[in-house]
């Protein structure tokens, strides 16, 4: 299946891309993205502790399981206001 | 009213957005760019939203503010893009019957928004450096982080 990954400020900067398109197997949950990015972004580990994703705009565990054409967002700590 | 915005926002209009006859305050919180960072020079910052969850996470905020005092007139805008020294990044309105519960809900709104709307600040300086803003921990708790059971 496919779903789509969105980055965003620190993530977008590491990562050189604002969103792309991955293919996962079925039954795919968030962490399997995290272990995707890890092999290009090793120290994306130092972020686990406060960065948070999100799955169709709500905030999602990393077990949540995924959908074909779900959006997928890597939210690193907000700093709205 | 619940918006990301490009735009220089337009005060009045979040406080018409909330607007009711049976209103007996209007309470109105703007957010404005301060000069300084700790004493640092700012030039200007630059908000990235990811807007239709940012909209999305604010109706909810409205919903909050519904459950706890029952006013169900909010309007929240936050603006993105540059926003330089002394414009509006933020405007909130609460319109509620008596004005204390009105306070209290637009300090929860902003509250909130700090906490869980997916906005970011970038700080500009006067040398030309740049840099993501760090979290207040006061609104960041780290237990709500995508940490993973293996490691």
């Amino acid at each position: 299946m496919k779903v789509t990954v969105k980055y965003f400020a620190v993530c977008h900067e590491e990562l050189g891309r604002e969103e792309e398109e991955m293919e996962l197997p079925d039954g795919a949950r968030l962490r399997d993205i995290l272990d995707r990015l890890e092999e290009e972004w090793p120290e994306i580990t130092e972020f686990y502790q406060v960065m948070q994703m999100s799955v169709n705009w709500d905030y999602a565990t990393e077990d949540t399981e995924l959908s074909e054409g779900d959006e997928v967002a890597l939210i690193p700590p907000v700093t709205g206001g | 009213m619940f918006k990301i915005t490009h735009e220089v926002i337009d005060t009045q209009r979040v406080i018409s957005a909330v607007e009711v006859d049976n209103a007996g305050a209007i309470v109105h919180f703007l957010g404005t760019v301060r000069n300084n960072t700790g004493g640092r020079r700012t030039l200007y910052l630059e908000y990235e939203a990811y807007a239709p969850m940012a909209e999305k996470k604010m109706a909810e905020i409205g919903h909050e503010i519904r459950e706890k005092w029952g006013l169900d007139r909010v309007a929240m805008i936050h603006r993105v893009g540059r926003v330089e020294i002394g414009e509006v990044s933020v405007a909130v309105a609460v319109a509620s019957p008596h004005r204390s519960d009105g306070f209290e809900a637009c300090k929860y709104a902003m509250d909130r928004l700090k906490q869980v709307v997916p906005i970011w600040k970038r700080e500009i300086w006067e040398d030309g450096a740049e840099e993501w803003v760090k979290p207040d921990p006061v609104y960041f708790d780290t237990d709500r982080g995508v940490r993973r059971s293996d490691r």
